[in-house]
């Protein structure tokens, strides 16, 4: 596509980076079909093209963007569903990441909305903080229904209200510094994002992750000063916090590749893999380019790192038929689509797929609270696809989704969850809570069958 | 290009109170009047031509459309309308003094029947989403525009469109039944039916291919065909574009007709591998694609046939496909052809014109010889069963040269097609991009007797003014 930028504006680095992705664009609109806002809204603004353009105006014009350009960029929501669409493989990814950071440098937004984004930055990314909020937010709940009724304000207030989970599990304890031992020899060793807001609202996720990998011979570490990675904040558009997020964890990772090595840093939140996969590009301009690029190729996801190395269920298939929601993190911003399901058939379940696989479920990251009406439409569209599968149980490899999905009738876990449990680990509490059927008689026979495995293994 | 033909300078003036008579039709969120977000709707699937519009419109339902197109005509303002913008023609261009009438919220499928054999939707459905209602009975739509993801069936009606698999089934014209559309003036006119022919003209065939000149579409009834027992998908490498078009040329003088039948060379095969990971063979000149079905000895026993006549033309390799995955990765390949030449060129005219399939070699060796003349790079991938061509000619818009001399070069290829006995256009229409060089197509005769039948339809030529007629011929 034609851009017109002058030489000055080019020897902006982050600006010619995004005016390759401008020229990459053929504007053929075939993106338009698989965008949720599209889907929903119905309007070229709404769509990756539209998108791409407004963005390509903004940028060529360099003043401050509208409102009205504005609300439009907002309602993307990273799902990167065009960029697997995109026969000319346009990186909307770099581009739209770039814009946000230009509006919330030149854009001044209302009172609350400045707030929002701030509190959601400074929280989310710290466990400890959001744990409080989250707390907060519960004992709020009940005042709900005193919130004006229309309003932009209100209806996000009602929708961080409604996402607070009923009950926080307990507090994992602090995961910094800790190394996990392997059973029997070592055969690998990984270093694991420990994560931010997975951590508060379901640290089974890292324990059945750890679990499964020193099962299998690895040794997991999480080094100090590793934490959040970025995505958060790099999402609302804050450079310089993501900057200092993503620096801390190439430092503490790079830290460990030179000590006692790594095989992998594994991850199992999808949006914060695609992340991490990504620091190579981040850091690009800085000093610590080099040491990204290393970082960002150790990076995998943890279905990835189960099949690499060599996931072996222990227990007899649970007769189970589990509909798989592919993440937009794993599905189309790593391109990982078929190791969930190979684990999940591997571990003996049945897998269903739902329709419009696709289509993000509205979680995608804050976007649940900063756009609840779009999020609200999606989830509703993502339940009623996923109940057609008549499964008994949805796995997807996101916290995200867990929290947009959960809590509607479905139970919905980690994939992690489910492999452990057929590894011998424990039965997901999830299926407990929505009555799963434990396969008759079998429940013992599984645990004669593990200690049978253990004891044959060790 | 040619000379637009004149705004209606008093339209333009009376800008603010068309666009509250617009918002007091529809719902807020539905028109879109200020600059920076009319700018993206300046364009379509042809990025070269832009003209932002005077406003958007967004309606929800046929009686919307009757009470926007009402007004509209009342107050002597042009109509644009558009489906998902994803013309290669310009189909959707606007014009600054029309409202473009953006079709895309109208996307429900309101009706399916398998015992008759037909599916009616609004005129915003995509074509695939046609077929994807109704696969699950066993049926799909058949025509398969390239773009089927993305473009609209309205659109689709409009431009006549065809794809890789009309070569067996016909192009969209072929398999509609009928077309609920609302004419210049805000009339709701129903034309056909559920039923194959209709009693007096033939309405359907005039307004399929009218490129949105003689009414909008906003409902259409198409025929769904009951699929196939199987598909499969060969691939046949060849040392010279030449000895493709001339291996084409052959499968279809034996009188065999694949589903498909679809050349690509070398530049083409390069972009698209890197799309689809389809498993092309990188180093051919050029690829035929070419796909047949029905049960697996009828297949087996029309792949046999076509792949003899191949060996005649010493290919330098021949795939059949596996299963149904390669096929699939086979054919995102090839839908995905044009947006993948993103990948090797910034930008690229789409050309679309017929030939008879006896000339293609003569034909490719000219595009050939055009290229080196031009400096301009070329990727041919063409229906080559249909001898429907579609040389992509790549250029730099952002150098104001290499555009000129893409134009140029693409107007040369479709007087070429005209010359060896072809035609302007495959599938893609006229709209603006191929105006000018309809006078090398039709004398001025012909051109009257269509300009009477647009006139007809839309004596004040508000509906998608600019598009089809060369300027000198359009509106008075
Ligand atoms: S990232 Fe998702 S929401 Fe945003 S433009 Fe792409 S497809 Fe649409
Ligand atoms: S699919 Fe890719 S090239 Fe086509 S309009 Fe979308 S981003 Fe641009």
């Amino acid at each position: 596509m034609q851009t017109s930028f002058t030489p000055e504006q080019l020897r902006d680095p982050g600006l010619a980076a995004a005016n390759e992705v401008l020229r990459t664009c053929v504007h053929c609109g075939f993106c338009t079909a698989t965008c949720p806002t599209f889907v929903l809204k119905g309007d070229e603004l709404d769509s990756p093209r539209g998108r791409i353009y407004l963005i390509k105006d903004m940028l060529e014009e360099g003043g401050p963007p509208g409102a009205l350009v504005v609300r439009h960029i907002d309602r993307c929501l990273s799902c990167l569903s065009c960029m697997t669409t995109c026969p000319s493989g346009v990186h909307y990814m770099h581009l739209v990441d770039y814009a946000r950071g230009v509006i919330e440098t030149r854009h001044t937004r209302p009172w609350h909305d400045r707030l929002l984004r701030r509190l959601l930055a400074a929280l989310l990314p710290y466990p400890a903080r959001f744990r409080t909020a989250l707390r907060a937010a519960r004992l709020a709940r009940p005042f709900a229904p005193l919130l004006p009724r229309s309003g932009v304000l209100a209806s996000r207030m009602r929708a961080m209200l409604a996402l607070a989970p009923e009950r926080l599990p307990a507090a994992d304890g602090g995961m910094a510094g800790k190394v996990w031992r392997p059973e029997g020899t070592r055969r690998f060793r990984v270093a694991l994002l420990a994560g931010c807001a997975q951590r508060v609202l379901d640290p089974e996720i890292n324990a059945a992750t750890i679990r499964l990998l020193t099962r299998m011979g690895g040794e997991v570490v999480v080094p100090d000063g590793s934490g959040c990675c970025g995505a958060l904040a790099h999402h609302l558009g804050r450079h310089g916090q993501t900057l200092a997020e993503v620096r801390a964890n190439v430092a503490a990772w790079t830290r460990e590749m030179a000590g006692e090595g790594l095989d992998g840093i594994v991850v199992n939140a999808s949006g914060c893999g695609a992340m991490v996969k990504d620091y190579g590009f981040l850091m690009r301009l800085e000093p610590e380019a080099d040491s990204a690029a290393k970082v960002a190729a150790l990076a995998m996801d943890v279905s990835e790192a189960l099949l690499r190395f060599g996931y072996a269920p222990s227990r007899p298939p649970a007769g189970i038929t589990v509909a798989y929601h592919a993440a937009c993190g794993l599905q189309h911003g790593q391109k990982i689509t078929e190791e969930p399901k190979l684990l999940l058939a591997k571990a003996g379940f049945r897998v269903a797929m739902p329709a419009e696989a696709h289509l993000c479920c509205g979680s995608a990251g804050s976007y649940n609270m900063l756009q609840p009406e779009i999020a609200d439409s999606l989830r509703e569209r993502k339940l009623g696809n996923l109940r057609d599968c008549a499964a008994d149980v949805v796995a997807t490899g996101n916290i995200g989704c867990l929290t947009q999905l959960a809590g509607h009738g479905l139970p919905v876990l980690h994939t992690v969850m489910l492999l452990d449990w057929m590894a011998g680990g424990p039965r997901p509490a999830a299926l407990e809570a929505a009555a799963v059927p434990e396969p008759e008689g079998e429940a013992r026979a599984h645990e004669l069958a593990a200690e049978a495995a253990g004891q044959l293994g060790g | 290009m040619d000379v637009e033909p004149p705004l209606h300078e008093d339209v333009l003036a009376r800008r603010g109170a068309i666009v509250a008579g617009l918002c007091r039709l529809l719902p807020e969120d539905a028109v879109i009047s200020d600059r920076a977000r009319l700018r993206p709707y300046e364009t379509d699937g042809m990025a070269s031509e832009r003209q932002v519009p005077l406003a958007v419109a967004l309606p929800s339902t046929t009686g919307e459309v009757v009470a926007v197109m009402r007004f509209l005509h009342r107050e002597g303002v042009p109509v644009v309308p558009r489906g998902a913008g994803t013309s290669l023609s310009g189909g959707a261009l606007p014009r600054a003094d029309a409202v473009v009438l953006g079709m895309m919220r109208m996307h429900r499928i309101l009706e399916v029947d398998y015992a008759d054999r037909f599916a009616r939707v609004q005129a915003g459905v995509t074509n695939l989403a046609i077929t994807e209602a109704v696969q699950k009975g066993g049926f799909f739509y058949a025509p398969d525009p390239s773009s089927q993801l993305a473009c609209m069936i309205g659109g689709n009606v409009a431009m006549n469109a065809g794809g890789a698999h009309c070569l067996r089934y016909g192009v969209t014209t072929n398999n509609l039944l009928g077309l609920t559309v609302v004419t210049a003036e805000g009339d709701v006119v129903e034309i056909g039916g559920r039923h194959v022919d209709a009693a007096g003209y033939d309405w359907l065939g005039l307004l399929t291919g009218s490129e949105g000149q003689l009414a909008v579409v906003t409902e259409v009834t198409v025929r769904i065909l009951h699929a196939a027992e199987g598909a499969r998908a060969m691939l046949v490498a060849f040392k010279a574009n030449e000895v493709a078009g001339a291996c084409v040329a052959a499968i279809i003088a034996a009188g065999i007709i694949p589903v498909a039948l679809e050349f690509m060379d070398r530049p083409a095969i390069a972009a698209c591998e890197a799309f689809a990971h389809a498993g092309y063979p990188l180093d051919a000149e050029a690829l035929l694609i070419v796909e047949v079905e029905g049960s697996a000895a009828e297949q087996d026993a029309l792949l046999a046939r076509i792949s003899g006549i191949c060996a005649r033309f010493e290919p330098v390799s021949l795939r059949v496909s596996a299963s149904a995955e390669e096929s699939a990765a086979i054919w995102k390949g090839r839908k995905g052809a044009f947006g993948a030449v993103g990948r090797i060129s910034p930008d690229y005219l789409c050309m679309d014109g017929t030939i008879p399939t006896g000339r293609l070699a003569e034909v490719l060796a000219r595009i050939g010889e055009m290229s080196g003349r031009y400096g301009l790079k070329v990727a041919n991938i063409f229906h080559a069963g249909d001898g429907n061509l579609h040389p992509l000619i790549l250029f730099d818009a952002n150098d104001a040269d290499s555009q000129r001399r893409a134009e140029e070069f693409g107007a040369e290829i479709l007087r070429l097609c005209v010359e060896v006995g072809g035609c302007l256009t495959g599938e893609h229409g006229v709209g603006v991009e191929k105006r000018p060089l309809m006078g090398v197509q039709f004398n001025p005769t012909e051109l009257a007797q269509q300009r009477r039948i647009k006139e007809a339809f839309d004596p004040g030529w508000l509906l998608n003014p600019s598009k089809v007629f060369p300027a000198a011929d359009a509106a008075a």
